[in-house]
Formats: C-alpha cells, structure tokens, sequence
C-alpha cells in the first residue's frame, strides 16, 4: 500500500465515495430498463420465426397430403404432381455429399488440432502451408454458396465433363459444407480437456491410441453435430445445385443423372409456375424435416452428455 | 549446493539418478544442474516454493514435458542404470506411472478405465483383464467401494474415488515408478489421508516420487525430501536433498529451514 497518503486524505476519499441511499434508485431503474429491453428483442425475434414457420405451415397444410408426397413432379405451367422424386433427390444428395465430405472434414480436423502443433519441429515450408490451409479453412466458411455454384460449375460440370449430375452437385456441396464440418470438429476436439490426452500418453499409449481410445469418443457428440448441420445446409441450399444438379424432375438413375432437390423444387415451383400453394407445401415439408433434424441433434447430444457426466 | 550420499544407510538400490540434467523452455532454463539419487521401493517427496521447477523435474522422470515441442534438455536421467532420454517413450511410459493434481478419470465406465492402459499395449484376454482390473482396484484401496459398480462411470464417483481410480488405472500397466503431481491438493483431509495411506502401500512394490506443496504431507508421507528453489534468473535447482527426518529436524542449508518454517515459499 501507498504510505504517502495521509489519514485525513484517506478520510476525505472515502467521504466522496457515494452511498447506495443516493443513487440506488437510478441504477435500480436502469436495470430494469435493460432488462424490459432484452426481454422485448428476445420476444420480437421468437415471434418473427414463429410468424415465418407458422405461416409456411398453415399456407402448406392444404396442399399435403399423401398424393402429394409419393407422386412426381409433373411439371408444366401450373407445377402438376407432387413431390416424390424431389424426395428421393435430396436423400441421395445429402447421402453422397457426406460420404465425401465427413471423412475429409473429420480428417483435417483431426489433423489441425492433435498433430498440426507438431509442426514446429518441421522445416518452415510445412508451417506454412498449415498456416495457410488454416486461414484458408476461416475464409471457406466465410465465402457465399453461389461461389462455390459457381465454382462447381466451372470445375466439375464443365471442365471435368461430368455435366448436370449428381456428381457434379455433390462434389460442390462437398466443397461447401467442407468448413463447417472442419471447423465443428477442431471446436469439438478443442473442448476435450487436455488432461485426458496426458492421462493416456502418460499410461503409455501411442498418439494414435489416445486420438482413437479417448479423444474422438469424447469429441464424437460435437462432430455428429457438425455433420447434422451440414446434412441442414445441404437439405436448405439452392444456388449450388441450381448450377450443378440441373434441375430435371426424374428420378435420378445414377450419380450421372441430374435431379432436383425439394429446396430447388421450391425455387423452380416460386419462380416458374404459378403452382405458388405447392411451393409453400414443399417449403413446409422442409422446415418439418429442417424441425427433426434439430430436435434429433438435441436429444442425442443430450444423451451424450449424461453419458460423460456418468449420471 | 549440498547432495547427500544416500548409500551409506540404504539397503535400498538407486532406481532413478540424474546426472548434470538441465531443462529448458526455448531460451529459459528451468531446471539447472540436477544430480539426485532415488532408491528403489521408496517415496520421495519433492517440495519447494511454486515455480521452482518442481513439476517441471517430475515430468522429466517419464517425458511429459516432450509434449511441450520447445522443451530441450541436457545431461542424462537413468532408470537402473539406462538413459531414458534413448528409451522408446512408450516403453518408458509404461515403467514410469503417473497421477496428476487434479483427477482426471476418462469419461468410461470404471471397469474401462483400468483396462484402459493394458489393452493399449495389446491385452485382449477378458479374463486377464477382469483379474488385473481386481488387483489394481484393490491396490488402490477402491475394489470395496466400487466392485459392484464397474460399469458405472468414472465420472461418476467422488472426487476422492476419481484419484483413487486414476492411481488404479497407473498401477494397472504395473509400473516400476509412480510420479505424482500433487495428487491430494484438490482433494479434501479425509480424502487425503485415504491417499497418503494408499501412498505408503504402494511403496513395498513400487518407487514414488510425489510433488506436494504440503509440508506436513511431505513429513508425514515420504521417506526422502528434495527441497528445490530458483535462481535470481528463476531456474530451478535442488537445495538439499535428504532423508525427510533430517530435512525436517536438522536441515543443512539455510534456505531449507526458511522454507519448511514458513518464511519463504
């Protein structure tokens, strides 16, 4: 403590420290002011999305209905049919986009958070470019859908001849979704306390061991979130496979046939028919799926985390 | 610096001996000119004020610190007689056991955290591995409390219970050597007694060397006291080393009775 302070001054300071009785009102009110204030957005936003998912449901409900869902697409000016094959697109797409995009996604997450440190024992070339790939990975997350479209576009449909097709609109959403996985599973592996890994290299197991023994089971809930959201942007996008998939209503035959996801179907139904009651059927259809999706990423990683717990 | 010969009074053979060992982070140096003897199926206790390189020494027995990539060390640490520095770490880490300060139970059942370390170097047999889970539960004076709870997480159990499992998952790779990193300190007194005790079994098999900030656990607990301190530069040494009687009653060094009174630290 500072002795130059005299003990009149000290007095004195503490004299002009001001009491609770004089402005315990004022702050009191503020508080509730902020309070009122917070409770208000947190209410708007709520109401706003129940305003959008209640209306596509209700402006949906009466188009839906079995026919509806287990017949194709007809097309034409007024959007005959319904939504079978657009069904089955989607599957397919959200099926062949993941086998590609989870084990790179996973891989380089792995490879960023347990072993990338590792690289200051390495020439700077390798530092490098892990420095790189890093950012590279912060922009990808960043950069809009239509880009990699766009890119698809280029690269897959035209470049490499593989057209319209399944492939083609797979291997783009791939590219997409690559950031969001690679950045959920580094989130995922980050939040692993650092004592487990020492627990297991100090009873002598390999860095391999510990990665596969403890870490990616502890881990796993993150990583399957991950991926379940990127099964959600997948299920939600349009501007990728509106310029890779085509938009052909036909059930695909193979990874070479072009197709139409649901959301794209919404997209084509909104903009080229007047079938305007059925795209907002086919919206409601997504958000229903959109809707599970969640609720399963919930409940399961709910479950996880009582199974860690251990109660 | 003082280093007491151990030889005279000990029927004991010396199980680890540093010899001239220095460690560093990049440019510091936190560990200088280490040379201590350590007798078999012993415990010693390493004390000193906090940032002295006591943990920092520990580490070094099993090469934990490696996980740190600018850590570089000189001089040698034997392990009857063999440099560990050119040992495989793996095999290494399988003779020298460690408990850390805080317990940190694998999130898996009990049974699957003692047979995590044996089935990493390769045991499959279920009969084996039941047998070994037992024998080192028992050992670490856990086998009554949870034997009818092995699938149960280890997440699950008390503070107290959770070290205990973690000296029971080390014990079940059987080690020569366990390194414990204050293992008591976030623990309560009965907790801690429990441990001390456990500790003083383990010594007929095994040789320990434990960190504790605590003197009276230092007294109590070990049979050999290390007393570090730091340089003005903050690199850690080795003040005196002894038996803990003499340590306590009769130290040879100024700094030692500073210490343990309470003056320093």
């Amino acid at each position: 403590m500072n002795t130059s302070l005299t003990n009149e001054k000290r007095f004195a300071l503490r004299k002009k420290q001001p009491t609770p009785k004089q402005n315990l009102k004022r702050r009191k009110l503020s508080q509730k002011i902020a309070f009122g204030f917070f409770w208000l957005m947190g209410l708007i936003a709520i109401a706003v999305l129940f305003w959008i998912v209640g209306y596509v449901l209700a402006k949906g409900a009466s188009s839906i209905n079995l026919e509806f869902l287990t017949t194709r697409p007809a097309g034409g000016f007024d959007g005959e049919g319904g939504i079978s094959t657009t069904i089955v697109t989607t599957i397919y797409l959200v099926l062949f986009t993941i086998v590609i995009a989870a084990p790179l996604g996973v891989g380089a997450g792995i490879y960023f958070v347990e072993y990338a440190n590792e690289a200051q024992n390495h020439n700077k070339f390798v530092r490098w470019l892990i420095k790189t790939a890093r950012t590279g990975v912060e922009i990808l997350a960043g950069v809009p859908s239509i880009i990699f479209g766009l890119f698809g576009f280029a690269v897959f449909v035209s470049y490499m001849k593989l057209g319209f097709s399944l492939l083609s609109a797979g291997l783009s959403g791939a590219c997409m979704v690559l950031p969001v996985i690679i950045r959920t599973t580094e989130e995922a592996l980050l939040a692993v306390p650092d004592s487990y890994r020492q627990a297991s290299l100090g009873l002598g197991a390999t860095k391999w061991q510990t990665v596969t023994g403890v870490i990616l089971p502890t881990a796993l809930p993150g990583i399957v979130t991950g991926i379940v959201l990127s099964v959600g942007r997948i299920i939600s996008e349009t501007a990728v496979f509106w310029v890779t998939l085509g938009g052909s209503y036909r059930l695909p035959q193979n990874l070479m046939s072009s197709g139409r996801t649901l959301a794209l179907h919404v997209y084509m139904l909104a903009t080229e028919t007047r079938a305007f009651d059925k795209a907002l059927g086919t919206s409601a259809i997504l958000i229903i799926i959109i809707i599970l999706l969640n609720l399963a990423i919930n409940i399961t990683s709910r479950r996880f985390q009582k199974r860690l717990s251990g109660k | 610096m003082v280093i007491t010969s151990l030889e005279e009074k000990k029927p004991n053979k010396s199980k680890i001996i540093a010899r001239n060992f220095d460690l560093f982070y990049g440019d510091f140096q936190a560990l200088k000119d280490i040379n201590v003897t350590m007798p078999q199926n012993s415990i010693t206790a390493i004390i000193g004020p906090s940032g002295c390189g006591k943990s920092t020494f520990l580490r070094s027995i099993n090469r934990m610190n490696e996980l740190i990539p600018s850590v570089k060390t000189s001089g040698e640490i034997l392990m009857d007689g063999e440099d560990i520095y050119t040992q495989d770490v793996v095999e290494l880490r399988k003779t020298v056991g460690m408990v850390f300060q805080r317990p940190n139970p694998f999130p898996k059942s009990i049974f699957d955290n003692v047979a995590y370390g044996p089935r990493a170097h390769g045991l499959k047999n279920k009969n084996i591995l039941e047998e070994l889970v037992e024998k080192s539960l028992t050992d670490a004076a856990l086998w009554d409390e949870v034997k009818d709870d092995l699938h149960k997480s280890g997440l699950a159990l008390s503070g107290g219970q959770q070290q205990r499992l973690c000296i029971a998952r080390a014990l079940a790779v059987e080690p020569q050597v366990i390194l414990m990193d204050e293992p008591a300190s976030a623990l309560d007194p009965i907790a801690t007694l429990k441990i001390e005790e456990l500790i003083q079994n383990l010594k007929k098999e095994y040789t320990i060397v434990i960190v504790t900030h605590n003197m009276q656990q230092a007294a109590r607990a070990s049979d050999y006291t290390m007393v570090f301190n730091m340089y003005p530069d903050r690199s850690g040494y080795i003040v005196e080393y002894g038996e803990t009687s003499q340590i306590f009653t009769n130290p040879r060094e100024k700094t030692t009775e500073d210490y343990i009174s309470g003056r320093f630290g």
